[in-house]
């Protein structure tokens, strides 16, 4: 493998891992913020209790985004400098925004909201999780703005052979962030309602388990203490059935979301990188059909011997242009297209080193693409689907007993992880062979892109980069075995496991909104909360 | 010579003094954890004292990172590349760092806690020496073709202002996290904190003064070398301060040090942003490696309205956690068992 292909595989690698924790930040956060909205204006103890083991499991989760974040960042310059010089003018800006206006914002105002128990009134204390969440949507919104102008290039002019921003206006409206945006923040919730459903699943079955809760006459569960395990008291029940609905809800809710976002989505990217789209169905001729299965060896280089199994008419020109009849183009014509406008073989220059004069794959990575597509809806369907029966099976208060479903539910957390990793893997190796890709507009800035092969650092050699990337994979492995052990051992502690007052000293828990001070630590309220 | 690429050359010198300013005494704290804590509360008093605050300190590395690439692309793309393999190591020492302090208190164990420790200890001092190297080499230079890009290998970047910027930034780093546990802590830690400050201050501060000094010989101008000198001025105020026990007093004038110190440094590099080691006419400049007037009026005004914002917000934060920490106020330990019948009434190992 050369330089290119190694960076390549460490970008993918490093984004995907670093994507399944900001998901969750986004999307936790977000909940937590409203459950202890809910514990601010009812005062009733069993938010209180939600907000401290759901916020204990974000904050776990949220300090490996930020640790992986910083890579980000970096390896752009590091491994894509022929990139960053190309794209600095119009790319950084967003970049440095995200740093200033949201990263700032969401780690001061988290660092408050974690200490500031004590130290800050409970509606300033609040009003500091919602400034960090805020921040962490607009990082979101920064980023994709970033991400989407290498999809679709707007608001520049090429000035001395490097687009030059001419319009921020556009930039930052560019009409493929816009729906991008609220598509990955439904992902992000899509995720943290999963991941409310299968924690709270599995702690109404321990309860039911061990007999804490019992099932009346009428079917309906009877809450019940167990005086030997720590939390395990009737409020502790409300509090799993409460967060099962909520994450139900979520789920659903944005399962809903990421649809209509997502054929907003699909219509666009058929006018802006018709390749892309033409991939993902591996339709390799015109036509109106959307293939259900697919056989044949969708990655060949002849498309021709694709068949496709099951095919429903019309349903492509649905996603397309919304309806039933419109021609959508595909591998083959659009093949001619690319070719007569971009060229056969890459330039005959020194940026491309050996590459110079190869042929250009137009044509994405099929098996990626066409898998890509279906796993991110696929998995986002089914996680959607058991919301709903999970809804149902627990209308009287409680889940079955079956461990095999506890099993399922708790795995199941994993399935909006796979939607959104898919959905990224999809959009980002179907812009192939682009890595800033062409803008088919008319209006004239169809000059503006770059091929993925010219955009690596010509001046780091592939034994550098290996090396980083046998080191961060590496790293990332071991601290993803971490951070799962530790969320497991928090969430299987149930709520005793984020609030120590609960062992150390049950008090009421409606006085905690007031400091406690105890004999020998006058001014406990120093360290509401200590590392 | 164009006024918003020089404006902007100033504001990123401001961004990564910034960071040195702030993460410098967290990454300080973090180095202290093994040499200078004596025991668990010890460690958790000076992991406690950064706790609210180490990370929004980190954003500022990436702020000025992300700055850099808005407002000279091509400064990014070179210095990054070129720097490829001590750039990981930064980020892996960032990586273990930022995870420990959130990890370490997870888990009652002590052998979990000391490979934390390590993580935070090893991981403070690799991140300052790091960025220390980094940045002493984009004053003094890289062996960068036209192109800006790095040839020699990927050990080329090497030399001795390398080794001297890291030990500068590690040695003023050292010294800023013991005047901060001077101001945040109470009893022992404090006390021992400000002697080791007195103490150790001329010989922490010397590879930072050294690199300061030797940018003079290469470009210095007479306000950066009046710069030099009155740094020096600092430092000495910083040392008697810490002696009479002032310690805000202290911790000021070495801030003032570090302050006069980077100007002096940017001020003597200016207008050549990373000097090309193999010939001159690859130097990049403000001018030749800066975006277009556009994007930097356009960031010029986000940066007027999100700077004070920040700086307020921040401050405000050290505000609110401005108590000091002494080792009483540290809670035990919080540890738990799963909440399951079968393990719960077993016996605690």
């Amino acid at each position: 493998m050369d330089a290119l292909e190694i960076a390549r595989w460490q970008f993918g690698i490093t984004t995907v891992y670093h994507f399944m924790m900001v998901p969750l930040t986004i999307g936790l956060g977000l909940v937590v913020a409203v459950i202890q909205t809910l514990w601010y204006r009812t005062g009733k103890p069993e938010y209180l209790r939600m907000t401290k083991f759901w916020g204990k499991l974000f904050l776990i989760n949220f300090i490996m985004g930020v640790a992986t974040g910083i890579v980000q960042e970096f390896q752009f310059g590091m491994a894509w400098s022929e990139y960053s010089r190309f794209v600095g003018d119009v790319f950084g800006a967003p970049l440095a925004m995200e740093a200033l206006l949201a990263f700032f914002v969401e780690s001061t105002f988290l660092g408050l909201w974690i200490f500031g128990w004590k130290q800050l009134k409970p509606g300033v204390h609040l009003a500091c999780l919602w400034v960090a969440v805020i921040g962490s949507v607009f990082s979101a919104y920064f980023i994709i703005v970033a991400n989407s102008w290498m999809q679709h290039p707007v608001g520049v002019e090429m000035v001395n052979g490097r687009p030059v921003m001419t319009d921020a206006w556009a930039v930052f409206t560019n009409n493929t962030a816009l729906v991008a945006v609220p598509h990955t923040l439904f992902g992000a919730l899509a995720v943290a309602g999963g991941f409310l459903l299968g924690i709270a699943w599995y702690h109404l079955w321990r309860r039911r388990h061990d007999g804490i809760d019992t099932i009346g006459a009428d079917g309906k569960v009877i809450p019940g203490e167990a005086a030997g395990i720590l939390g395990r008291d009737r409020a502790d029940h409300t509090v799993w059935i409460r967060s099962l609905r909520i994450g139900a809800v979520v789920a659903m809710i944005s399962f809903a979301g990421t649809a209509v976002t997502g054929d907003l989505q699909g219509k666009l990217m058929f006018e802006q990188q018709p390749m892309k789209m033409a991939a993902a169905e591996a339709a390799c001729h015109d036509g109106t059909g959307f293939s259900v299965l697919s056989v044949g060896n969708v990655g060949a280089k002849n498309c021709d011997d694709i068949v496709a199994v099951i095919e429903v008419p019309g349903i492509l020109s649905f996603l397309a242009k919304g309806d039933f009849t419109t021609e959508v183009k595909g591998v083959n014509s659009l093949l001619d297209e690319y070719q007569s406008k971009y060229g056969t073989t890459l330039p005959d220059n020194p940026i491309y080193g050996d590459r110079a004069g190869q042929q250009i794959q137009y044509v994405p990575v099929m098996e990626v693409t066409y898998w890509g597509f279906r796993m991110m809806i696929g998995f986002g369907g089914v996680a959607a689907l058991a919301a709903l029966v999970a809804l149902w099976a627990t209308r009287k208060g409680t889940v079955p007993a079956s461990r095999g479903l506890m099993r399922l539910a708790v795995f199941g957390i994993l399935a909006p992880f796979g939607a959104n990793a898919a959905g990224w893997i999809f959009t980002e190796m179907g812009r192939q062979p682009f890595v800033v890709a062409p803008n088919p507009d008319p209006s004239g800035i169809d000059q503006v892109f770059m091929f993925t092969a010219a955009a690596v650092s010509p001046g780091v050699s592939a034994g550098e980069i290996m090396t980083s990337l046998v080191v961060l994979t590496s790293i990332y492995a071991v601290l993803l075995v971490v951070e799962v052990k530790l969320l497991v051992k928090y969430i299987r502690g149930g709520v005793a496991s984020a609030m120590p007052e609960l062992v150390h000293a049950p008090v009421d828990e409606n006085e905690d909104k007031t400091p406690r001070g105890g004999p020998g630590k006058p001014d406990d309220d120093v360290l509401a909360f200590a590392y | 010579m164009e006024l918003l690429p020089t404006i902007w050359f100033v504001a990123i010198a401001v961004l990564w003094t910034g960071y040195l300013f702030l993460e410098g005494f967290d990454l300080g704290v973090g180095m202290l954890m093994k040499v200078f804590a004596r025991d668990n509360t010890e460690r958790r008093v000076l992991i406690n004292t950064i706790g609210p605050v180490w990370d929004g300190n980190e954003v500022w590395l990436l702020t000025a990172g992300g700055a850099t690439f808005a407002a000279f692309p091509l400064w990014y793309a070179s210095l990054f590349s070129a720097l490829y393999l001590p750039l990981l190591l930064v980020l892996v020492a960032l990586i273990f760092r930022a995870v420990a302090f959130e990890y370490r208190g997870k888990v009652d164990n002590p052998r979990w806690r000391a490979r934390w420790d390590w993580a935070i200890s090893a991981g403070s001092f690799v991140a300052a020496f790091g960025v220390g190297a980094a940045l002493a080499l984009t004053t003094t230079g890289l062996p960068l073709d036209a192109n800006g890009d790095r040839e020699g290998g990927p050990f080329a970047w090497f030399s001795g202002y390398a080794v001297l910027g890291g030990f500068a930034v590690v040695g003023f780093s050292l010294l800023h996290g013991l005047g901060f546990l001077a101001l945040k802590t109470d009893g022992e830690v404090r006390h021992r904190a400000r002697a080791w400050f007195v103490r150790l201050l001329p010989v922490l501060l010397l590879p930072m003064a050294g690199w300061a000094v030797s940018l003079q010989l290469l470009s210095g101008e007479a306000w950066t070398i009046a710069a030099v000198v009155a740094a020096v001025v600092a430092a000495v105020l910083a040392w008697n301060f810490a002696r009479k026990d002032a310690e805000g007093r202290a911790f000021l004038s070495l801030g003032a040090f570090l302050l006069l110190g980077s100007a002096s440094i940017f001020g003597a590099a200016f207008p050549v942003v990373l000097p090309s080691t193999l010939d001159p006419a690859f130097n990049l400049t403000v001018s030749n490696a800066s975006s277009s007037d556009y994007t930097l009026g356009l960031m010029s005004i986000v940066a007027c309205i999100g700077l004070p914002l920040v700086l307020a917000y921040q401050a405000w934060t050290y505000w609110v956690f401005r108590r000091r920490v002494s080792a009483a106020h540290i809670p035990e330990a919080h540890s738990f068992l799963p909440a399951i019948a079968a393990k719960a009434l077993a016996p605690k190992d």
